[in-house]
């Protein structure tokens, strides 16, 4: 941020529920499908359809407001209406003045507070395509669309403009994901837009000065774009301002790949939705028993599960940055639960930690849905020392792609077993008499040759005993064998 | 809302012109005319509402009084698709095909 300025934003968060069924119809809630197959008259908008909520998306929605110490209040649904092909019935089934939460906060792992103004039920809109000769909506000479997504259960959680610096925005959007995450609410999969964020950005001379005028960032489809856009944006409007022209309050389009925002629409064009209350629904109105019971479901949330891991490693003190990135990776993708299975199991816990953050996390759906206690086992035969660090990792990625299974029939279907020392000290003789050259360079070279040889001749035992050896093992071995 | 209630300015002509172009409503002037005047009415006579004292009653949200109404999230069968496409003015790659659109989604 340039020097005389404050940047503030808020976000808008769009996320879609985790139902098995769209918002207010049986139809499937799915991605991925073939175009227009997940569709009904409701979700068509056909003439005489009715609409009925969705049991579980309000009880998601109600989740959300519960981890974001919100209030949960008597909600209505409104149509918001406006002639675009994404939606069918020309309205959109939204939650406007009477939102299902409001007035909740969201800490985040710096210790700030961002605060919730609201976080409500709506629907999503169909995927328009646009055809033509540049793909683009300008020069599209026709649209396309599939309604499968029409429909699915959105909550809009919408914050205070209470951030203040783009890695605090960045922070806010991880936070917030993990959160979702925990509750059950979401995926979290922001590559496949079932996380979407917008980002009202404005800037101002210092925190005593008065709001600058906003514009809205769409099209943010990650966590590194939202940071992004937020400091091109930021520097926009400081550019603006220093040369003496106003800024337009208008919606901006980030464009990932020309790392710039370009205008949409400005302020005077903006849409007249003639908001009023939907006829077909009545109201939600969730008694205490009912929010209750919807909390009562949700578990730890991430802040606290953090905190818990971080004791088992020793403390805030004893914590590396690397470990402390390890930390914030597995609770956020919901794995921290194999760490402590694990850890509980007396697989020391930083070899747990390594094995979820670096090799479970690459398949994190795939690692939410593995029983504990096959990870468990696994790592507690590779603490053991019965398995290397690589037929470790190979039992795991089994254990990901067939959903679980016993890691020690696993091992044994794959013939691992550890070399004994004996074994691996003849391959390392059988290794340095078929390189006399590189084991020569090895044995006398400076720094640079042994770092560079050792990798090599760790490859060649690793290569005579078929991924067998300890790779630990066999650096001490190597070790010995210079000393 | 407490005291009396300030009696409602007249709706304008303009103000109906633009409602008509948001709902997509071509109207000749005589017709913006006549509605200008049936829509008046219609709000004056909806606002003699105002004149009651209406302290502490609770706004009507439906005429039918009940709340959650819910239903299991239970997949149910969707239409066909061909079906479904049979009936689009324009079809093309099994997706809706539509006039060329300005802009952005709102």
């Amino acid at each position: 941020m340039r020097a005389g300025w404050e940047l503030v934003v808020g976000l808008e968060v769009h996320c879609e529920l985790e139902t098995a069924t769209k918002l207010f119809c049986g139809c499937p809630n799915a991605f991925g499908k073939e175009p227009n197959t997940n569709v009904c008259p409701v979700c068509l908008g056909l003439p005489g359809s009715l609409p009925v909520v969705n049991r579980q998306a309000v009880e998601l929605a109600m989740a959300i407001g519960t981890a974001l110490a919100c209030e949960i209040r008597p909600s209505t649904f409104h149509r918001k209406n406006y002639f675009y092909p994404d939606q069918a019935k020309d309205y959109q089934i939204s939650q406007y003045d009477q939102p299902i939460n409001v007035a909740g906060h969201l800490e985040l792992p710096d210790g700030s507070r961002v605060g919730i103004e609201r976080a409500h039920l709506e629907e999503d809109t169909g995927k328009t395509t646009h055809a033509g000769a540049t793909g683009r909506i300008h020069g599209a000479d026709y649209s396309l669309v599939d309604y499968n997504r029409s429909g699915v259960p959105l909550v809009e959680i919408v914050s205070a403009p209470d951030i203040r610096s783009a890695a605090q925005a960045r922070a806010y959007v991880s936070e917030l994901r993990a959160v979702l995450v925990a509750s059950g609410a979401s995926d979290g999969k922001m590559e496949e837009g079932s996380m979407r964020v917008d980002a009202n950005v404005s800037v101002r001379s210092g925190p005593d000065a008065d709001f600058g005028t906003r514009c809205e960032i769409k099209n943010l489809n990650s966590v590194r774009s939202v940071g992004r856009a937020i400091e091109f944006e930021a520097d926009r409007q400081i550019t603006l301002i220093e040369s003496g022209e106003p800024v337009v309050q208008q919606t901006r389009h980030w464009d990932e790949d020309a790392g710039r925002t370009v205008a949409l629409r400005s302020k005077e064009e903006a849409y007249d939705y003639r908001y009023f209350l939907e006829p077909d629904l009545v109201p939600l109105a969730p008694d205490d028993g009912w929010v209750e019971a919807v909390a009562d479901l949700l578990g730890p949330l991430p802040a606290a599960r953090r905190k818990q891991l971080i004791g088992l490693l020793g403390g805030e003190e004893a914590l590396s940055a690397s470990q402390a990135d390890q930390v914030a990776t597995v609770v956020e993708l919901g794995l921290d639960g194999l760490t402590l299975a694990a850890a509980a199991a007396g697989v020391p816990v930083s070899l747990a930690l390594n094995r979820t953050a670096n090799e479970a996390a690459t398949d994190a759906a795939a690692a939410r849905r593995l029983e504990s206690g096959s990870f468990a086992s696994l790592l507690a035969l590779e603490a053991a020392g019965s398995l290397t660090a690589t037929q470790a990792k190979a039992v795991l990625s089994e254990l990901l792609v067939e959903g679980g299974g016993d890691p020690a029939t696993i091992a044994a279907a794959r013939g691992f077993e550890s070399l004994s020392h004996a074994s691996l000290a003849s391959v390392v003789d059988e290794v340095a008499a078929a390189h006399p050259s590189e084991w020569e360079r090895y044995r006398t070279g400076d720094d640079e040759d042994v770092k560079k040889l050792t990798g090599y001749l760790t490859g060649q035992v690793m290569r005579a005993t078929g991924g067998k050896a300890d790779g630990k093992a066999v650096a001490i071995e190597l070790q010995r064998r210079r000393g | 809302m407490t005291g009396p209630v300030d009696q409602p300015r007249r709706l304008t002509r303009d103000e109906v012109a633009h409602v008509a172009a948001l709902a997509r409503l071509e109207l000749s002037e005589e017709e913006l005319e006549l509605f200008t005047g049936q829509l008046a009415e219609i709000i004056e006579h909806v606002a003699d509402v105002a004149e009651l004292d209406l302290a502490g009653v609770e706004p009507t949200v439906h005429a039918v009084e009940m709340t959650n109404v819910l239903r299991p999230d239970q997949v149910r069968p969707c239409l066909d698709r061909e079906e479904v496409l049979a009936e689009a003015p324009s079809v093309e790659d099994h997706r809706f095909k539509v006039p060329r659109i300005l802009g952005e989604a709102p």
